[in-house]
């Protein structure tokens, strides 16, 4: 029972973060919606296209009539760029397209001081907020006279500072000084009032917090700018992180993969082969398989650690199970999915076991054994990030678990953003050498 | 002892829930060289089992084949079929499909290449040789398998209903086709079909089938 109301309230938790980011999805999706609404006005201006799906009428339900739109592509792909320039404000984007940033500069408000006499008087304090990542003096302010003095504090961005306005006062607050307004409007503990540069709030004791305005731009420790994570980009090409270059990174993860990958097919592929071609091979390794299939490759990452260590054995023979189980269901799929025809055909035309095995059920199985491959890379990929991750000396996923202990975000995010392009690529890769090697796919 | 003998071929198999089918039931057909006969039947009436067992591909339960005094117990060469349709290899284009018979007998690529060409003559497909079989249209790779299996020089032709998908005219061409081919091999054919039309235009010999159990109706 105790579980079950923890488990709702974590639920509740999750649904008022869906809550919570519902008016930017919906306003995403406007956007969708209008641009498209846009497109179509422009579309009609163009000269009309008029190939053979475009002549169709009926599209809406027509899966072949839905042909992915590349100017919807290019539109999204740019306006992720604009996005994440606007929130972060990049260089690369016209300051108009910014979101409001946090305040930067100087910017003052008076207080208001009341002594247990009744008397009150003015001051100024002069609040300067600089960038984050330098420290920079307080400004130099005239004190002025009277009971209050007035006061300076240097804040970086996106931070707040207390500030004990009263203790350079002729009166102290040990003296029973208090203040009662800020910029004129009255003020108590507990409370806040706004100011020129963003909010003033009196603590419970009677302190100043002194809260900036932050904007609505994202502070480089959550989101850098585009440029800031091309330009670490190129650092860590050119002068590595952690001992490597991002090629050595990049490399060593590759390496992983590829020789992961290719012992798995190397086993998998004939055992699969000899569990579609023997009902004794299949009797045998099916309940192996079956069983090992839906083990995620990331859950024996423990196991594999403690047996063969960190080391590059411990990875391969991870990557190894990732891909043997993949390839072996595709083979055998491959094999079952001869039809029996092919196979009649050939033995009528004189064919002998070998050369069934050689000119049918090999070619045959090609399609099917591509498409294992392609997950099995989808896979040994995502496995060796995530391994990485556990413990490795190189490696894409090392350098970003490292750099985000360091909070390098713009390593973390520069390094994300490859794992991607490179998973990307491998399967573009994979679908070259699929229309090379088997045009006949789908077509017999 | 020249020509295939069916002799008195029986095939019954038992089902998962215990019970049995008897597909067919004491068969006994003759075919001396050269003979055309024509199998016609309704669906389900056996025809194609009958066809698996004389090909090779099924175990009669009782009786034999037996092709030029030589008792068949699987698949040969001497013994070519076509299929309806989905039997060409894909990964081969027009070529290579025709000369898979002769290529798993080993023969050099000259007199290969000539009974290729010959033959895709024949079937009037010589331009098409290098296309994939996927790019072909029914009739015409119904036209690459007889030539595929003619490559290859069985004694006998078995085909079942090799026809049967293919449009009317394109069906009235074929016809033609199997016939002259016939006529200038001088091959044995077995023919299934359930077009009554089809079987008597082209079946010199006509056996009518019936089904449960599959026996030859008279």
């Amino acid at each position: 029972m105790a579980v079950l109301a923890a488990l709702w309230g974590e639920f509740l938790t999750v649904l008022s973060a869906i809550a919570a980011a519902l008016p930017w999805i919906s306003g995403y999706i406007l956007l969708i919606l209008a641009l498209m609404v846009v497109w179509s006005g422009v579309r009609r201006l163009l000269r009309p296209k008029h190939d053979y799906s475009s002549l169709k009428t009926v599209t809406f339900g027509d899966e072949s009539a839905v042909v992915s739109n590349a100017v919807a592509s290019v539109v999204s792909i740019v306006l992720i760029f604009v996005f994440w320039g606007a929130f972060t404000g990049s260089a690369l984007l016209p300051g108009i397209l910014h979101v409001p940033g946090p305040f930067s500069g100087t910017g003052t408000f008076d207080y208001t001081l009341t002594i247990p006499d009744g008397t009150t008087d003015n001051a100024t304090v002069t609040v300067l907020v600089h960038p984050a990542d330098v420290t920079t003096d307080d400004p130099v302010v005239d004190p002025g006279d009277g009971i209050a003095l007035n006061d300076s504090i240097a804040i970086g961005s996106y931070r707040s500072a207390l500030l004990r306005v009263a203790d350079n006062d002729v009166v102290t607050r040990d003296a029973g000084a208090q203040i009662t307004a800020i910029d004129g409007k009255d003020i108590a503990p507990g409370e806040s009032v706004r100011v020129s540069f963003g909010r003033v709030a009196m603590t419970p004791k009677g302190t100043l917090n002194i809260m900036p305005q932050t904007g609505w731009q994202m502070e480089p420790i959550w989101l850098p700018a585009p440029e800031a994570v091309w330009a670490q980009a190129i650092s860590v090409a050119t002068e590595g992180f952690r001992g490597a270059t991002l090629w050595e990174h990049l490399g060593f993860s590759l390496f992983r993969v590829i020789v992961g990958f290719l012992l798995g097919a190397l086993v998998g592929v004939p055992l699969g082969y000899a569990m579609g071609l023997s009902d004794w091979f299949r009797g045998w390794f099916d309940p192996i398989v079956e069983f090992m299939r839906p083990v995620p490759p990331l859950a024996l990452i423990p196991l594999v650690i403690i047996w063969a260590g960190i080391g590059e054995t411990g990875k391969i023979i991870l990557l190894f199970l990732a891909a043997l189980w993949i390839m072996a269901i595709a083979a055998r799929s491959g094999v079952s999915g001869v039809r029996i025809s092919k196979v009649h055909a050939a033995y009528s035309l004189g064919a002998s076991r070998w050369q069934i095995m050689r000119h049918v059920i090999v070619p045959n199985s090609l399609p099917e054994i591509f498409t294992g491959a392609r997950v099995a890379m989808g896979v040994c990929w995502g496995t060796v990030v995530a391994a990485e991750l556990v413990a490795a000396q190189k490696g894409v996923g090392m350098m970003i678990m490292v750099a985000s202990k360091f909070q390098s975000t713009d390593i973390v995010l520069m390094g994300v953003i490859l794992i991607g392009v490179v998973g990307f690529t491998i399967d573009l890769g994979i679908r070259w050498l699929e229309r090379l090697m088997v045009p006949w796919k789908g077509k017999g | 002892m020249t020509g295939l003998k069916i002799e008195n071929v029986s095939m019954r198999f038992d089902l998962p829930d215990g019970g049995a089918v008897q597909a067919l039931k004491d068969i006994s057909i003759d075919l001396q060289p050269g003979e055309l006969l024509s199998v016609l039947g309704p669906s389900g009436c056996g025809k194609t089992t009958l066809l698996n067992i004389v090909a090779g591909f099924l175990a009669p339960t009782a009786g034999q084949i037996t092709l030029n005094g030589k008792r068949v117990h699987g698949p040969g060469p001497e013994r070519g079929m076509v299929f309806q349709q989905g039997a060409l290899f894909e990964w081969m284009n027009v070529r290579e499909n025709v000369g898979f018979g002769p290529r798993m007998k080993g023969m050099a690529a000259k007199p290969k290449a000539e009974i290729v060409n010959h033959l895709l003559d024949v079937v009037g497909l010589r331009d098409f040789k290098d296309k994939a079989v996927y790019e072909l249209s029914g009739g015409m790779q119904q036209r690459v398998a007889l030539a595929r299996c003619l490559a290859n020089e069985p004694d006998v032709i078995l085909m079942d209903e090799p026809l049967g998908a293919l449009d009317a005219l394109t069906r009235e061409k074929m016809q033609g086709l199997v016939l002259k081919l016939w006529k200038e091999t001088g091959k044995t054919i077995v023919l299934i079909t359930h077009s009554v039309e089809e079987a008597l235009l082209l079946g010199e010999r006509l056996i009518v089938m019936a089904p449960r159990p599959g026996r030859i109706h008279k």
